[in-house]
Formats: C-alpha cells, sequence, structure tokens
C-alpha cells in the first residue's frame, strides 16, 4: 500500500464536509482532484489522520455567468473550464493559461479549487485569478468570507483558508469591452510546472491607447507577483513595440525570484522579461478582436 | 472508514468488492481484478503508464483510490480487443512498430482512445500533445505518432 494510513470520509454535503473540518480541524486533508495531494500521499510526505473526499458532493462544481462576472464552483474538472464556451466567450485568460496545467489526463481529474488551494508558487491558475482581480469564497460552519488573491495567496503552498474552511467557489470579472489577454511560460518540458509563466490582460481604447494593464507572474515568489507598477506604466501610452520592452526590462527589475536547482534567479528574471513584453503584444493583438467576436484560440 | 464495499463496472463487467481505502485503483485493478494490463511506473502521476478511462475520461490510476470509483464505469487495455481481434488502434500500433518493450504501451493506448474520440482527425502536433503526459522509456515517439495517425485514418474508414 502506497499511502499511509488515513481515516476516509465522503461527506455527501458542503455542510457535512464542514462538520468534518470543524471537528478534526488540522488532522484533517480535503481531497479534490487529488493530483497533487495523492503524489504526497505516495510518498508519504502528506500523512493526514483524515482525508475528506469532496467528489461525492453534489452542486459543487459547474460553471456559470452571473451578472458581469465568471463563477465556477471549486470542484469543477480543469478539463471542463478549458473546453467550456462560457469561459472562453467571457474569461478566455482561464482557458489560455489551463492547456499549460499538467496533461490531459492530469486535468480530466485535476480541480480549479484544488489547484488554487495548494497554492504552488509556479501553478498557472492561482496567477489568473490575480491578473483577473478574482476573487475566493471560502465557507466554514461558522459562515463564509470572500477573499481576494492577494489576501488568499500568503506563501509558498499556504493560503489564508483555516483547516476548518473550505474553499467553495471562484468569481472571476468579466473584462471590459478593448480588453485583451494572453498567458505565456517557460518551462522545461511541456506540462511542468512553470519556471516563470506570466498573465497579461490590456485593455484599449478606440483609439488604441492603453487605459488599463495587468501583469501577474508565476515562479518569481512565493505567491502569484502582480507587477503593479510596471504594468501601470503602460497606461496611457500606444503599445508599441518599443513600449512593450521598457515594461518588460521594468518587469525583470522589479521581481526578485529564488534561484533552485531548475534555473538561476537571474534566469528567471531575464524570462520574467520577456515574458511580459510577449504576452503583453499578444494581449494587445487581442483587444482588436475583442470588441466584437470573440477569439477561442491560445 | 478504512474499508468500504465498492461496485464497479469494468470494461463492461460488474464487480463487488471489499477494499482497503488507501489502496489506489491501479493496484485495485491489478491485484483485485488480476487485471494487469494496466502498469505501474512512478506511481506518483507523471509517467502515464497507468492511464485507464473513468467514465469515458483518460484519468491516471495511480492518483485514485478504488474507494472512489464506486459506482463509476472504468474501462483498461483488456477492453480493447475482441478476443483475439486487436483493434484498430492496436492494430496500427503494431503495424508501425508503437511499441518496443512494451510497458507504457497500455497508458499510450487508453489515452489515444479518448483522444482519437474527441478529436477524430488530429494533426501531428495535437497528437504530440495529446501523448504528452505519456512517457516511453525506448524512446519511440516517432513510430507512436506514426500509430495515432494511422489509427485515426483507420477509424474514418471504419465509421
Amino acid at each position: 500500500m502506497k499511502p499511509p494510513r488515513f481515516d476516509y470520509l465522503a461527506p455527501t454535503s458542503v455542510e457535512e464536509a464542514l462538520g468534518i473540518l470543524a471537528r478534526y480541524g488540522e488532522d484533517a486533508k480535503v481531497l479534490a482532484g487529488g493530483q497533487s495531494l495523492v503524489p504526497l500521499l505516495n510518498f508519504r510526505l502528506a500523512r493526514p489522520a483524515h482525508l475528506v473526499d469532496l467528489n461525492e458532493i453534489p452542486g459543487l462544481d459547474g460553471i456559470r455567468g452571473d451578472d458581469g462576472r465568471l463563477v465556477i464552483g471549486a470542484m469543477t474538472r480543469q478539463r471542463a473550464v478549458e473546453t467550456s464556451a462560457l469561459v472562453r466567450a467571457r474569461c478566455p485568460l482561464l482557458a489560455q493559461a489551463l492547456p499549460h496545467v499538467g496533461h490531459v489526463q492530469i486535468r480530466n481529474r485535476g480541480t480549479i479549487g484544488g489547484s488554487l488551494a495548494h497554492a504552488d508558487p509556479a501553478a498557472e491558475l492561482p496567477a489568473v485569478v490575480a491578473a483577473l482581480d478574482g476573487q475566493l469564497v471560502l465557507r466554514s460552519s461558522k459562515g463564509e468570507r470572500v477573499l481576494s488573491a492577494e489576501q488568499f495567496f500568503a506563501s509558498y503552498f499556504t493560503t489564508a483558508a483555516e483547516p476548518t474552511e473550505l474553499l467553495v467557489e471562484v468569481r472571476l470579472p468579466e473584462m471590459p469591452p478593448g480588453t485583451g489577454t494572453a498567458f505565456m511560460e517557460v518551462s522545461r518540458r511541456h506540462g511542468d510546472f512553470a519556471l516563470v509563466a506570466m498573465a497579461a490582460a490590456v485593455t484599449t481604447d478606440a483609439a488604441g491607447v492603453c487605459t488599463a494593464s495587468a501583469l501577474v507572474a508565476a515562479g518569481v515568489g512565493p505567491t502569484p507577483v502582480v507587477v503593479r507598477e510596471a504594468a501601470r506604466a503602460l497606461v496611457g501610452q500606444r503599445p508599441t513595440a518599443e513600449a512593450l520592452e521598457d515594461i518588460g526590462r521594468r518587469v525583470s527589475a522589479a521581481v526578485h525570484p529564488e534561484s533552485d536547482l531548475h534555473a538561476s534567479s537571474e534566469y528567471r528574471k531575464h524570462l520574467a522579461g520577456v515574458l511580459a513584453t510577449r504576452a503583453l503584444a499578444e494581449a494587445v493583438q487581442r483587444t482588436r478582436r475583442s470588441a466584437g467576436h470573440e477569439v477561442g484560440d491560445r | 472508514m478504512n474499508e468500504r464495499a465498492i461496485r464497479v463496472v469494468v470494461n463492461g463487467r460488474s464487480y463487488e468488492r471489499t477494499v482497503d481505502v488507501r489502496k489506489t485503483l491501479a493496484d485495485f485493478l491489478r491485484d483485485d481484478l488480476e487485471l494487469t494490463g494496466t502498469h505501474l511506473g512512478c506511481e506518483h502521476g507523471v509517467c502515464g503508464a497507468c492511464t485507464v478511462v473513468v467514465d469515458g475520461a483518460a484519468v491516471r490510476s495511480c492518483l485514485l483510490f478504488a474507494a472512489q470509483v464506486n459506482g463509476h464505469e472504468i474501462h483498461t487495455v483488456e477492453g480493447l480487443a475482441d478476443g483475439d481481434r486487436l483493434n484498430p488502434l492496436q492494430e496500427a500500433f503494431r503495424e508501425h512498430h508503437g511499441l518496443q518493450c512494451g510497458f507504457c504501451t497500455p497508458g499510450f493506448l487508453m489515452t489515444l482512445t479518448c483522444f482519437l474520440r474527441e478529436c477524430p482527425d488530429p494533426t501531428e502536433a495535437q497528437i504530440r500533445e495529446a501523448i504528452s503526459g505519456n512517457l516511453c522509456r525506448c524512446t519511440g515517439y516517432q513510430n507512436i505518432v506514426a500509430a495515432a495517425r494511422a489509427a485515426a485514418q483507420a477509424l474514418a474508414g471504419t465509421s
């Protein structure tokens, strides 16, 4: 038997799950898609006394458009989000990022909420939620609270969620007309975690002048890194090639990644700048198409 | 709970068993049902050798517990051939030398079974992306891609 001993619990309602978490606290671990947790169990790096499987709770998955935002249930499979016409139309950045998450067999089982709650600093989805100013909805037996990405992601593999809280859904506001987005990353092999990944969103007015710009990097810090000042420097400008090169230099200067066996700090800084310039350029291309019909490419 | 009684349908046949909740689906298929066609390489979701189809979707059977598939439908490599008659995908693998040692082959076959259903006329780039989650340590990827393309053509001819 690969994993250590645990007590397996399969609640059939959110209330039942919250009751279990309230009772066992840190001794319980939530099992969503299991694509990160089960390897940790198989390596015996995680040894929870109680494993709380969410897969038998109806209603924790689903994608719906709701008053200017997209609401995605935490247990929605990544592959279902990737192939959703609603997501492509209303939140293309998410559809652009998902093909970079693992492989199709992983995304068939892996969930949106599981990836966010796992909070790997090189993961794609936390950067997307941060770039879109998304909200994360946490529920416990005591009630509900709604956090921004910056409030939710605390450090490496650490979130602001208490052991008694469950991430139940993520809310992503729709982007204004004239917005284009892009997601790019460099990894050692396709499907690996990113050395550096970059999510970009740009809004331009009818004259082609940038009115809003967001850049969020993964793999360069303990949480998704919102490169706010550098992105803001584009506002009020035409996004020419020179302007985007300048933003790239600012991004490279603004991030302070650590070195590890996969890549040096210097290389990651370089990648962050290059990816920022390229992702912005692709996002700008898409602003020209976003006012009328939606583009489903990636 | 430490044990769970489950009922699963594997390759069209129904099984009822009581399983240790720690037992992975891969170990359950191999040890309890003696369906040893599903192979285990890394046992942490990287190599793809253990890929099976659960409710129509290709998944890693080393990252699922048998206790979780209660009431679900599973297809493994044993369900592909009709007796001694290989199906078109298996036939294409044989024809194009898509296997050398054969260890990774069940995972590739199950991955491609789902992929060709979703994408019946794939480009080479799409095939390469589809199999990117399966490792072949004989590195016979060229022939696997050729086999996948031939299988797509064969399947298009039969439907």
